[in-house]
């Protein structure tokens, strides 16, 4: 081992050096590879996969935002944030329905901002009541009781959505409120409105949380408990109101992701059907990707894992787009496990 | 340090004694419960599927609750071990005797050889996954074991059906049979070959292992990480290195208990049953007996493989239950019911004991 003291006295040692060199060379090589396969398939193909990975993208990212605020914060994996993402699929259905708007045309203009709002609202008010009443006990308590109460508060959303009287296991269709035309049609491609309002909502909504988080007293009260809670307090910001208003606006963000896919995807599958576990699992990742704890990394790690999942679906398989996701986690945190934005911390005693 | 292990090792004779004697008691036992069941075919049926249990949460507690990590993909493992284990009984029987008829010896020889490798795959897969993660912090495993489990259950799926034709199975590939696993549909098909005696004797293994280990040099490691793990590694345990260790065990036993599980009369190896609905029900089992408590985990274990059997009509708000005990659990008794001590422990227990001598 330390014949390579004199080249790499500081860094590391020479085998797990080389070792990351060939890791490198070869993925590079893979990648080279693919590129080939992507000019290949021509520019008609690659814009529509490209249009599909920054529309889904940014739905990962919408998602990814809440489990890193969350985590930036109490240091836990909230694992009922991609429930909270199912219900506001859900109740946007259920508030379609009940303002009778059946997606036949009939419906004002406003019904789709409106069912929007609505959804933000009602899974606003039920993050705060899961951090009120399931994480506010445990603060203080090890990371791994919050966990565990994580995945049980997860659990009991599934579980309890499937019975008959709640929302049970059928799947229901959305009603398309937002117009499925087509806008536009560039080389082949063509753009309906659904697909654009999706991205503009999604990228509007992430840039409204920039703005809350730098440039609002909340905003800097949320750095400042998220940096360290208790000096955060000691300067006299209240932190459990900061956490409430973090769950709110991270619950928020995933309820209208959770409309935004409903429209995109009118059939909503059952609540505890598959996907909607993986596509929660894979926002965090997109937020471990990016670096957990911070913004503009879990944005920059949702678009990301969008034209990985994507263009690998379009162009090598599409039956194992999460491998590709899951292989991507595991290279970015063997070469960089405080994420691609991250600062890499040493836990201090 | 060698030295000074080999200088804590005790006699070979009070080892042969602490570990055999039990492994003995054990076999007994296990033989005693399959001559007892042999005309009650659904008492056997729910008395395999607690063992099943018992070794699953059993092995699992090493991690979550001997290590203090938290891993959710313990079905992942079990899927592993579990087709790993069925495609050597099941392609194995129509390459040597070409047909699915037992052959006495010669199928128990190929069961234990299909039960060995399949934990060793599982283990082998434990080691690849825990590797990376358990270097990081501990929340990064529970989210790359849910990711393995969740792979292994889309793989599992895209894989081929099922051959049946012993002309075409001896002309196959072996790469051929290695992914003709039934896909979605599940692999049909299996000889019934898990009997009681079998699922108990490997009960008896994992008890054994994991009391032994809660006494030993390496489970006291394990131990001070689960306390603190920058203290831990302070006083010179190689944390990284005795996690991998404990994943990998656990994994290894996850797998045997999935060769049990593919072999069991009245169930089909499916992806769906193997997906994280079953590990969240072996997490559950652990964190309700105790987190490091061997024997709370293995009542919970039973209570929970039992209990649905006797409330089938509420089978609806089985996991409503599950979840709401949980969350209240962590909010009124984190540790579980019995923590990190066993039953006889337990200082009210422990008096009771004590009078009754």
């Amino acid at each position: 081992m330390s014949t390579g003291a004199s080249a790499a006295a500081e860094s590391l040692p020479i085998q797990q050096q080389a070792g990351r060199i060939a890791l490198l060379l070869g993925s590079v090589g893979l990648l080279g590879w693919f590129l080939t396969l992507v000019v290949e398939g021509g520019v008609t193909k690659i814009l529509q996969t490209a249009m599909d990975a920054v529309a889904v993208g940014s739905l990962y990212a919408l998602i990814a935002l809440g489990y890193t605020m969350v985590y930036g914060i109490l240091r836990f994996i909230n694992f009922a944030h991609s429930d909270v993402f199912m219900l506001g699929a859900w109740f946007s259905y259920i508030v379609a329905n009940a303002m009778g708007w059946k997606g036949d045309g009939t419906e004002p203009l406003w019904a789709a901002p409106f069912v929007m709002v609505a959804v933000m609202v009602i899974c606003g008010a039920l993050g705060f009541a899961i951090e009120r009443m399931a994480y506010r006990p445990l603060r203080g308590a090890p990371r791994i009781n919050v966990l565990i109460t994580a995945i049980g508060v997860s659990l009991l959303i599934e579980n309890a959505g499937q019975l008959p009287w709640l929302l049970g296991t059928q799947p229901q269709r959305m009603p398309t409120l937002l117009p499925a035309t087509p806008l536009a049609e560039i080389a082949g491609v063509s753009l309906r409105a659904v697909d654009l309002l999706v991205v503009v909502i999604a990228l509007s909504l992430m840039a409204a949380l920039e703005w809350l988080i730098y440039g609002t007293k909340l905003g800097l009260a949320m750095r400042a408990v998220s940096h360290d809670n208790r000096v955060a307090a000691l300067m006299g910001i209240p932190v459990d109101r900061v956490i409430s208003a973090t769950f709110v606006v991270g619950s928020a963000l995933a309820a209208a992701a959770g409309f935004l896919y409903a429209t995109k995807y009118p059939g909503i599958n059952q609540p505890a059907h598959a996907t909607w576990i993986l596509l929660g699992l894979k926002a965090f990742v997109a937020a471990v990707i990016g670096g957990i704890g911070n913004l503009r990394g879990a944005m920059a790690g949702g678009l990301m894992i969008g034209f990985v999942e994507l263009f690998g679906a379009a162009y090598f398989s599409p039956h194992l787009r999460d491998v590709y996701v899951f292989t991507l986690l595991i290279g970015v945190l063997l070469f960089r496990p405080a994420g691609l934005l991250g600062k890499a911390t040493v836990e201090k005693v | 340090m060698e030295a000074r292990a080999h200088a804590l090792r005790p006699p070979l004779g009070k080892t042969l004694l602490t570990a055999a004697a039990p492994m003995a008691l054990g076999l007994l036992l296990a033989g005693l419960l399959q001559a007892s069941m042999a005309g009650y075919p659904f008492y056997s049926k729910v008395l395999t599927d607690v063992g099943i249990a018992i070794v699953l949460a059993v092995s699992l507690n090493l991690v979550n609750g001997f290590t203090g990590q938290f891993s959710i993909g313990h079905a992942g493992f079990m899927a592993v071990g579990g087709y790993t284990a069925g495609a050597i009984t099941y392609y194995g029987h129509y390459l040597l005797w070409g047909d699915l008829q037992s052959h006495g010896a010669g199928t128990a020889a190929l069961y234990i050889t299909a039960l060995l490798a399949g934990g060793l795959t599982a283990a082998a897969f434990g080691w690849l996954v825990g590797l990376p993660s358990l270097r990081l912090r501990g929340d990064y495993l529970a989210i790359v074991t849910l990711g393995f489990g969740e792979i292994v259950r889309v793989t599992i799926q895209r894989s081929g059906d099922v051959l049946f034709d012993p002309v075409a199975i001896a002309d196959a590939s072996p790469w051929t049979l290695a992914t003709s696993l039934g896909g979605s549909l599940g692999f049909t098909g299996l000889p019934f070959i898990t009997n009681l005696f079998s699922v108990w004797t490997v009960v008896a293994i994992v008890l054994l292992v994991s009391f032994r280990m809660k006494r030993s040099d390496p489970g006291r490691a394990l131990l001070a990480i689960r306390e603190d793990e920058v203290a831990a590694e302070a006083m010179g345990v190689p944390t990284t290195r005795f996690k991998v260790r404990a994943f990998v065990y656990a994994a290894f036993f996850a797998g045997v208990a999935g060769g049990l599980f593919a072999h069991e009369v009245g169930t089909t190896l499916n992806p769906r049953e193997l997906g994280f609905q079953k590990s969240f029900e072996i997490v559950i089992m652990v964190v309700l007996g105790g987190m490091g408590s061997v024997s709370g985990t293995t009542i919970a274990a039973i209570v929970l493989t039992v209990l649905p059997e006797l409330l089938r009509e509420f089978s609806e708000y089985r996991m409503v239950v599950f979840a709401i005990t949980l969350i209240v659990m962590m909010l009124l008794r984190p540790q579980g019911l019995f923590g990190v001590r066993e039953i006889w422990e337990v200082p009210a227990i422990r008096r009771w004991l004590e009078r009754s001598r």
